[in-house]
């Protein structure tokens, strides 16, 4: 059985990213695990600009982005596996992979980074009622079939959620030719960032329905219409609210969920935000194992997995050199009042070199909001926000020294500012 | 009159005011200044698409346009875009058509493709 | 001229075609469905019941309690995933304990074997139950199939056989031409003649049977409505559930039932409610709420934050009841097979034996056919395979080392496979029913794309003319420049 120190499965930003930063960290024994043919992952499909503000202080689209990436891991020579999928990972990070080239191997690692992504929420997870003809398909499915096939799905289509790939394909697909009838978004706010409502919506003359869902699909081989219907606040439809649209296709743009299987084939407990349990590096319960970006949360952006899946990197290279402590004392993040959920999950102080990252998220539009932390009773630093919406991920770097002792929680909380 | 709107420059969403002199407010980065001004004016995007290529390994080649062009040539410019079949090899930045609709912007690739 | 036309590509039909293939027949089955087994055997419990709840003396009862008996042997000549999991009646009150008991007898009569369990003895089998179990009627016979694989099979079979298949087609009039004895059918392609019809139609049958004669049933068709959950505990040795969880069963039948599959996932289902549309396999809300607070009765913690798909199927019940074996009125040549509700999968091959072995016997000179091979060719399923075996099998043809699809793991070698077989693959759907590419937690969102591209290829069609499912469900418009001018 081949050694390395790190295996990566997964060769799109997150992967790539931790690649490099553990590379360049002084880890030369690596490989890339990746499924598809060329590194990248779903970045190739995402043709629109927006990428790379953060980490490459320029405006790019989703290809050049990933050709940024792709270009840092062959200066490094790193070694990748393509059409490689993962069939089994063990505790013990023996990693088995499956090709055509070379069939079924098992290989062993120090490390491992979980990199797979996330799938779309479809219409099963959300049991959408109705016929089930084709002609429902999830915004990313059809966003491959337009880039990348150069094929459109349908010509008067419906989209339901306002994620970010739902509001950039309506733009696509309107540029494309086809007649886009309205989004709706369930909740009382847009899901996506203002930006895409305003340059993909607004632009083109798209209603957006807050408020409301899709009630019924109608169509026995091919959807023919939709009926969509205002919902309380308790999320339920509103009885006379029905409003009815003749669509060849509903494009699903409903959430984006982890692809955490493989640690969830080795019983690892999941998180609220549907991946792995981790600490400050970004390592699981089981000492080697790690994950980062959409496997470990939903980010809206890929600069900001890619800054992870870095951070991610540079904490497996101390791990492999044995400078972190795995047994010392940690405290645990708690998500308090009008927050979704946070990363990481617990904080051993001993480990961080200067500060620790803290992510979280709100659960609804907030405004003239003051974001709490709260370290064992004691309020240790307050950020103002204006505005704060679930859509943006808040990244908050704590310094090591605002933390007095080791063991407890930490509570970040939000609340009206007085 | 005042007119509000949000600047489409970054993921930030800066929810900007400009006053009937053009004279803007809300921007969290000088950016957002001309954006407004310009969105006022002659509100410009940049246009993202794919063209065909025959290559061994995909049939599309992504392109977006070297700048922002009109928002209302968007359109023209994507129907200027069909029945042009490129041939690799095609590297990021290389430019596959020249002043797309006369509105003085290139059209680049965003790919590379080699073969 | 045809001694035998099959109407109806379903576990009925397809179980009988491969029973005829063993005799020196002309055998032709015919479906206006795009692939077999594309309505009720496609969406039911995929259950093969022991045999303890149908009424003793009923057909339901001789042949679903025969049939059990036959399933291990037919499967494995099929290479069908079979399981023998056992099902737990549960009662959940001291007042449904004389149920219990009656149900008992009724097994009894029938011949099944059950066992009384007390609730210390249900929760060592289950432990998730409802802390309200009062004891559980324990049918260790029970099984689970996995009945997409199963009728296409046993097609494959017929077909290897010698059994001709004609999918897409449907029958519209059959008449009896009374001078020659013989049956004319007229599809939407052909017409065709034939000495014995069997109409094993499903939903259809009573149509079927009006073309020909007047008839003492109706079709009533009986929606049921499912859950799957994803299979998130495949590689846990303790599973959610191991057993099929029936509740007391009442006069709508057996109930709403939880169950694992033989692919891991988990079933919850089927509601019942009678609708008048044939063709009407929606959902609703309200309905899928029901089945929801039905399972939790029985398992409170049922994780439905797994739930991958939800879907509905139509029982073909008759308004007699019982299911209707037997030869039309006047017409001995011509046999219904009608009404074929639960338990009709368990029962499907003790019914094609009696049919074809008794029925058709007597109309036809059945010779047996000395070549007849009751084994179809071993599928590859490397998902099973150790790494030695999977390395063996890619050595060959490396198109095995090549998944194709992540969440259920399935190799580009076993689609080439499952291409290169008897049966035609016209849909994306076939390929998602055959091999469960499609079948996981992303219901196709990231392999379906790569299907899609097989299909053209594999047809040398544009990839807007592949189909999802029928005639008309088209994944694709157009290509984009198509679309624009």
């Amino acid at each position: 059985m081949t050694n390395y120190d790190l295996v990566i499965i997964g060769g799109g930003s997150a992967g790539m990213a931790a690649a490099i930063s553990a590379y360049d960290e002084g880890l030369k024994d690596i490989i890339i695990l990746e499924k598809g043919w060329q590194l990248g992952g779903i970045l190739s499909q995402c043709i629109h600009s927006g990428f790379g503000l953060e980490e490459f202080k320029a405006q790019l689209t989703g290809p050049e982005f990933m050709a940024r990436l792709v270009d840092e891991v062959k200066q490094r020579k790193i070694e990748v596996k393509y059409f490689s999928n993962v069939i089994n990972l063990t505790k013990d990070k023996v990693v088995t992979y499956s090709n055509s080239a070379e069939g079924v191997v098992e290989i062993k690692a120090k490390a491992v980074i979980l990199a797979t992504g996330c799938y779309e929420r479809n219409a099963g997870a959300i049991m959408i009622p109705g016929d089930r003809p084709s002609g429902i398909i999830t915004a990313g499915t059809a966003q491959l079939y337009l880039n990348e096939y150069g094929a459109l799905v349908g010509k008067r289509i419906f989209i339901l959620g306002s994620g970010d790939i739902g509001l950039i394909m309506a733009r696509r697909l309107t540029l494309e030719g086809a007649k886009v009838l309205g989004v709706s978004e369930i909740m009382p706010y847009s899901n996506g960032l203002n930006r895409n409502i305003v340059q993909c919506l607004h632009d083109f003359d798209i209603p957006l329905y807050l408020s409301h869902t899709v009630t019924k699909t109608i169509g026995k081989t091919h959807l023919e219409a939709i009926e969509i219907s205002q919902v309380d606040e308790n999320f339920q439809p509103i009885k006379g609210s029905e409003k009815h649209f003749e669509v060849d296709t509903l494009l699903l743009s409903i959430g984006l969920i982890p692809s955490n299987d493989l640690f969830r084939d080795l019983d690892l407990p999941a998180s609220s935000a549907r991946g792995a349990i981790v600490d400050e590096h970004y390592m699981s319960e089981i000492p080697g194992l790690f994950s980062c970006g959409n496997v470990l949360h939903v980010h809206d952006l890929a600069d900001y997995v890619v800054a992870e899946a870095r951070s991610c990197g540079k904490g497996v290279a101390s791990y492999i050199r044995g400078e972190l402590k795995l047994d010392g004392p940690r405290f645990k993040l708690i998500a308090g009042e009008n927050i979704l959920y946070v990363m990481p999950h617990f904080v051993r102080l001993d480990n961080l070199e200067t500060h620790v990252t803290i992510k979280f998220r709100v659960n609804r539009p907030l405004e003239k909001q003051v974001i709490n932390f709260t370290f064992n009773g004691e309020i240790i630093r307050k950020i103002n926000m204006p505005f704060i919406n679930p859509s943006e991920m808040q990244k908050v770097r704590l310094a090591k020294n605002l933390f007095n002792t080791h063991e407890g929680e930490l509570v970040i909380s939000c609340e009206e500012r007085k | 009159m005042k007119k509000e709107l949000i600047c489409i420059l970054c993921p930030k969403g800066c929810r900007l005011t400009v006053d009937e002199n053009l004279n803007v407010s809300g921007n969290f980065c000088p950016r957002g200044i001309p954006y407004a001004q310009s969105e006022l004016t002659m509100p410009m995007r940049l246009l993202t698409s794919t063209v065909a290529i025959n290559s061994k390994h995909t049939i599309r080649l992504s392109v977006k346009t070297s700048a922002p062009i009109p928002k209302d040539k968007m359109f023209e410019c994507m129907n200027a875009l069909d029945g042009h079949v490129f041939n690799p090899p095609v590297h990021i930045g290389d430019v596959i058509l020249y002043n797309i609709c006369n509105t003085g912007v290139d059209v680049v690739a965003t790919m590379d493709i080699k073969e | 001229m045809k001694d035998v036309i099959v109407i109806g590509a379903g576990v009925i039909g397809a179980l009988l075609a491969r029973e005829l293939a063993k005799y020196e027949l002309d055998v032709l089955v015919i479906d206006k469905e795009s692939d077999v087994g594309n309505e009720t055997t496609m969406a039911n419990s995929a259950i093969i019941h022991s045999g303890y709840d149908p009424k003793p003396g009923t057909l339901k009862a001789r042949f679903n309690v025969l049939g059990n008996q036959m399933f291990p042997k037919l499967c494995e000549e099929l290479d069908v995933d079979l399981k023998n999991n056992g099902s737990l009646t549960i009662a959940l009150s001291e007042e449904e304990i004389p149920a219990l008991l009656k149900l008992r007898k009724i097994a009894l009569l029938n011949g099944v074997k059950v066992e009384l369990l007390t609730p210390i003895e249900v929760f060592e089998k289950e432990p998730l139950l409802s802390k309200d179990v009062q004891g559980a009627l324990f049918a260790p016979t029970a099984m689970i199939v996995d009945p997409f694989n199963l009728v296409a099979h046993a097609l494959e079979n017929a077909v290897d056989n010698g059994v001709i298949l004609h999918l897409n087609e449907e029958v519209k009039n059959i008449q009896f031409i009374k001078e020659k004895n013989h049956y004319e059918v007229m599809t939407s392609n052909n017409t065709y003649q034939s000495k014995v019809i069997l109409n094993a139609a499903g939903l259809y049958s009573d149509k079927i049977a009006k073309m020909v004669d007047e008839i003492d049933f109706e079709i009533t068709p009986r929606k049921g409505e499912y859950l799957i959950l994803d299979h998130f505990d495949q590689y846990l040795e303790k599973r959610f559930l191991t057993h099929t969880i029936f509740p007391m069963p009442s006069k709508k039948g057996k109930g709403i039932l939880l169950s694992p599959t033989t692919s891991g996932n988990y079933i919850v289902g089927p509601s019942s409610h009678f609708v008048s549309d044939r063709s009407d396999f929606s959902t609703s809300k309200e309905t899928i709420s029901e089945v929801q607070l039905a399972a939790k009765k029985l398992i409170p913690s049922v994780p439905f934050k797994e739930v991958i798909r939800t879907f509905s199927g139509l029982r073909a019940s008759s308004t007699r009841g019982d299911f209707i074996i037997e030869p039309l009125k006047n017409h001995p040549s011509f046999i219904n097979l009608a009404g074929i509700d639960s338990p009709g999968l368990a029962a499907s091959p003790a019914i094609a034996d009696y049919v074809v072995n008794d029925l058709v016997k007597g109309l036809l000179t059945l010779k047996v056919k000395k070549d007849f091979n009751p084994y179809v060719r071993k599928y590859p399923r490397l998902k099973k395979m150790s790494v030695r075996e999977r390395n063996e099998l890619i050595k060959k043809d490396a198109a095995f080392g090549r998944i194709i699809c992540n969440c259920e793991k399935v190799t580009l070698g076993e689609l080439n496979d499952l291409m290169s077989r008897s049966l035609p693959i016209l849909s994306v759907k076939a390929i998602k029913k055959r091999l469960r590419i499609g079948f996981g937690k992303c219901q196709g969102g990231f392999c379906q794309p790569f299907i899609v591209k097989y299909l053209s290829n594999y047809y040398n069609i544009d990839i807007s003319e592949v189909k999802y499912d029928k005639v008309g469900s088209n994944i694709i418009k157009c290509s984009t420049k198509g679309c624009r001018l």
